[in-house]
């Protein structure tokens, strides 16, 4: 049982990151009808930014982070939206997609021949020892990344809700359109997505680096798990993104644990073709628009 | 000369390059050579489902390496390569039948992530089935054929029989694409919706696509293995079946040379710009990006998109347009 | 004033999508408090003479005049400031959300708060069952409600250019009376106001002119009840499957 609970919060912890990451796929298809298969390497990209930081000016970590979060929504938001996806776009969201998959082998390679090829070390949000709750021992990492991301994903769930700026996004995603009609800036309202998907990008990336380690390809298996993530929980809303995070975190754990842990992944992977084939809008997706 | 007879004497050109080539090449050349025509071969097979039919597919891979395993079982077994061709073929024709159920419910990107998740599963049962793969540490000392004493175990000569595979699957593709399949596949390409009213049986073509492009990247796959000498779950993992998948792309997907040329630059042109080290596959990304913005037909598409550029605008695009 | 410019003005107004040119050439012209019906087949270019004038679509030929003055090159934003606005065909509500954040949303354009709240109240005096429904997901509105809120949200703004694109659809036949007896009377009230309508024979009987398109060009324009007499409109819509 101590076991059992131990094992669900540290996947609610994994799975925390995975949402982060699938929330931001989920933004930049509802308000874009962008794919981007870049996801993992937008994560890798903010780690190495904070690794350089504190190498070359020996910043502390809270500094190097926000210095990299600026960076992030610069150019994984800003200028990927203007450069990238506004040129590649009107060719077709496949195209687009394509395209992404280019963008993720040069960042790879990019970060592999300018910095380096090896797994570097990645400084600790939160000490790694184990607290006790009610006699459980928990992982003050994993506590501190579902807080943190709990933060993170609640912050843009309120100003979602109750800015203006976040209800012409949603109205943007809901039915561009209509939005469109309504003279909502809805460019803009896209444009906004991307730095929001940077910075939660950048979020994943100082919860999940410590352990992953800083590595040119630690994206491709974030990004795929994002991707399923996305897809399970439905991604045409962002509470389904949230919850796919979550059930691949806590399915992938306890699968591992006590079914076979060496076919975990498969157990994922199953549910993935299992929602694809019956319920293509996700688990807690809306079937009413933007049906592919 | 007509435009039908400066194409037949492009391939013509193309087909004696591609023979005298190996004359000039030593051993790690002869092997690169022979790897380029087996991913042209399995691009091939890519671009029925991917370029014909308007499928996308990220699970090409485990096609690949069905064939490359189903060799390297029937070659340890003594019974040499050639029982897995038909074998590889019809499993991979079946799979491809199942992997095409998804398509009949979802389209691109969608589509994309079940095909991945599909290759990820297969890499999977690759790499824990230790008794029957061995595992990550794959199989090893897989030979080369030796037909009726002719040994085909050099360098040389197994370019050639590459090349022949190559040449195989390129005329049953063709042909393929000649026969009323071809041209339903392009209807439903183009728009399922009219192909259905046209009486094309947009589910049978869908799964078809799937089923025939994957039996012969199989195909392709049984003379890897050999090729390589050796497998592993890597060589057929879901990052292969996007390299695979660039590959087409980039080549120009739904265009028959499209496979040659993007397999050229995705197995040769690293090997000439090896100074480049890693940064080759920075540009080969940013090559992805160049095209998919200037020229989504891929390089294939180059010359038309180029003679587009340099002709100037019709007068009304309306007169065009109708 | 005998010489007020008319509302809208459109000369050998040339646009399509990209390289596809859908219209050829089109003039029309709106005075102030009228009510135009634009009926055509489908795929004629009716709405894209909508999209064109709000301003989603750029002309590539000719010139849009608003009471006097060209917009042929403002933002929607900023032709939306002038007084046009604009009811796509089709759903236009943002499901997920509530009646009151609809409408909210239809006033993003009015900067000052006390506004918006002022011209909400107006349309929930004008429109009572939306404010029965104020907290209610817009999904969860019947056919008739759902396109009073898309009036309503419409109405926020005051315009003076009313763009209406096929407002009947999906909507039972007593309510389809109802919208049409709204927009005419908007119409008394100043409000020019132009509508696609598929349902011609009702249509043409609530409006003062008809505009017939064919082939992105004017075919035909006059009064409706001319319009609707016109061998050529009866051959077109009204016997045929078209007005069904
Ligand atoms: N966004 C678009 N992109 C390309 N073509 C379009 C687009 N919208 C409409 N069209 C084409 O323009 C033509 C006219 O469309 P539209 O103005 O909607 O006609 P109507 O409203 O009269 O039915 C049609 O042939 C249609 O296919
Ligand atoms: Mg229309």
């Amino acid at each position: 049982m101590i076991d059992f609970v131990q094992l669900v919060v540290s996947g609610l912890a994994t799975g925390a990151i995975y949402a982060l990451v699938a929330i931001g796929f989920a933004l930049l298809w509802q308000t874009s009808n962008a794919v981007n298969f870049a996801q993992g390497e937008f994560v890798m990209l903010p780690a190495f930014v904070v690794l350089a930081l504190i190498k070359a000016f020996d910043l502390p970590l809270w500094l190097a982070a926000a210095i990299a979060l600026v960076v992030a929504v610069v150019i994984m938001g800003g200028l990927f939206k203007r450069a990238i996806v506004d040129a590649i776009l009107p060719q077709g969201a496949m195209t687009l997609a394509i395209a992404t998959i280019g963008l993720a082998v040069a960042m790879k390679n990019g970060v592999r021949a300018g910095y380096s090829a090896e797994a570097h070390p990645f400084p600790a949000l939160f000490p790694v020892e184990p607290i006790r709750i009610l006699g459980v021992g928990f992982s003050l990492a994993d506590i501190g990344a579902l807080v943190l991301a709990g933060v993170a994903i609640g912050g843009l769930s309120l100003f979602l809700a109750h800015t203006l700026a976040g209800r012409q996004m949603q109205a943007a995603a809901q039915n561009r359109d209509a939005a469109l009609s309504l003279g909502i800036d809805v460019d803009r309202m896209a444009l906004y997505t991307f730095g929001i998907n940077a910075a939660l990008a950048t979020v994943a990336a100082l919860l999940v680096t410590p352990s992953y380690l800083a590595k040119f390809d630690m994206g491709e298996s974030l990004g795929l798990y994002a991707f399923y993530a996305a897809i399970i929980g439905g991604f045409n809303r962002v509470l389904g993104a949230l919850w796919g995070g979550l059930i691949v975190g806590v399915l992938s754990n306890l699968a591992g644990a006590y079914l076979s842990a060496s076919y975990k992944d498969g157990f994922v992977l199953a549910l993935l073709i299992v929602v694809i084939l019956f319920r293509p809008e996700g688990l807690f997706g809306s079937s009413e628009e933007r049906k592919v | 000369m007509t435009a039908g007879r400066w194409r037949l004497l492009g391939v013509l050109v193309l087909i004696a390059v591609l023979l005298a080539f190996p004359f000039f090449l030593r051993n790690y050349g002869l092997n690169l050579y022979a790897r380029w025509a087996l991913i042209a071969a399995a691009g091939i097979g890519l671009n029925l489902t991917v370029g014909y039919a308007g499928q996308v597919s990220l699970g090409h891979a485990a096609f690949l390496g069905f064939g490359a395993y189903l060799s390297a079982f029937a070659i340890k077994a003594g019974w040499t390569m050639w029982p897995a061709i038909p074998a590889a073929a019809l499993l991979c024709f079946v799979v491809g039948l199942a992997l095409g159920f998804p398509a009949l419910r979802v389209q691109h990107h969608y589509l994309a992530f079940a095909t991945l998740g599909f290759n990820a599963l297969v890499f999977l049962a690759m790499r824990n089935e230790e008794w029957l793969t061995g595992g990550n540490y794959g199989i090893q000392r897989i030979l080369r054929p030796v037909v009726f004493g002719w040994s085909l175990r050099d360098s040389f000569s197994y370019a050639y029989v590459c090349l022949g595979v190559l040449a195989v699957i390129a005329a049953i593709a063709w042909w393929i694409l000649r026969s009323p399949w071809g041209r339903a596949f392009a209807a439903l390409r183009d728009n399922p919706i009219r192909a259905e009213s046209l009486g094309v049986n947009v589910r049978a073509y869908t799964l078809l696509a799937f089923a025939i492009g994957g039996a012969l990247a199989g195909i392709a796959g049984v003379f890897f293995a050999p090729l390589i000498g050796y497998i592993d779950p890597h060589m057929f993992s879901g990052l292969v079946s996007i390299d695979l998948l660039l590959i087409v792309i980039v080549g120009g997907s739904g265009r028959f040379i499209g496979p040659l040329l993007g397999a050229a630059v995705g197995v040769l042109l690293p090997e000439w710009l090896r100074f480049m080290g890693d940064w080759y596959l920075v540009a080969f990304g940013a090559l992805v990006l160049a095209l998919m913005a200037w020229c989504p037909t891929g390089l294939a598409g180059l010359p038309e998109r180029v003679a587009t550029l340099l002709r100037p605008a019709p007068r009304d695009p309306a007169e065009r347009a109708t | 004033m005998a010489s007020e410019a008319p509302v809208l003005e459109m000369r050998g107004v040339v646009a399509g999508y990209g390289r596809l040119t859908i219209l050829r050439g089109i003039d029309f012209v709106a005075q102030r408090g009228r009510l135009t019906t634009f009926i055509g087949a489908n795929g004629a270019g009716k709405s894209t003479v909508f999209k064109t004038v709000f301003g989603l679509v750029r002309p590539t030929g000719g010139e849009i005049l608003f009471e006097g003055e060209r917009i042929d090159g403002l933002s929607p934003r900023a032709r939306m400031e002038r007084g046009i606005v604009f009811v796509p065909q089709g759903r236009n509500l943002f499901p997920r959300m509530t009646v009151r954040q609809n409408l909210e949303l239809g006033g993003v354009v009015l900067r000052d708060a006390a506004l918006r709240a002022r011209r909400m109240e107006a349309t929930l005096e004008r429109f009572p069952r939306l404010r029965e429904r104020i907290e209610a997901q817009a999904s969860t509105l019947s056919g008739g409600e759902q396109k009073q809120l898309e009036v309503g949200r419409a109405l926020l703004l005051e315009p003076r250019l009313l763009l209406i694109d096929e407002p009947s659809i999906g909507l039972a036949p007593r309510i389809v009376a109802d919208v049409f007896a709204l927009l005419r009377d908007l119409t008394d009230h100043g409000v020019t106001v132009l509508m696609v309508e598929q349902n011609v024979r009702s249509a043409l009987r609530a409006s003062h002119l008809a505009v017939a398109l064919e082939q992105g060009r004017v075919a035909l324009e006059g009064p409706s009840d001319s319009v609707i007499e016109d061998p050529r409109v009866r051959a077109m819509f009204l016997g045929g499957h078209v007005a069904a």
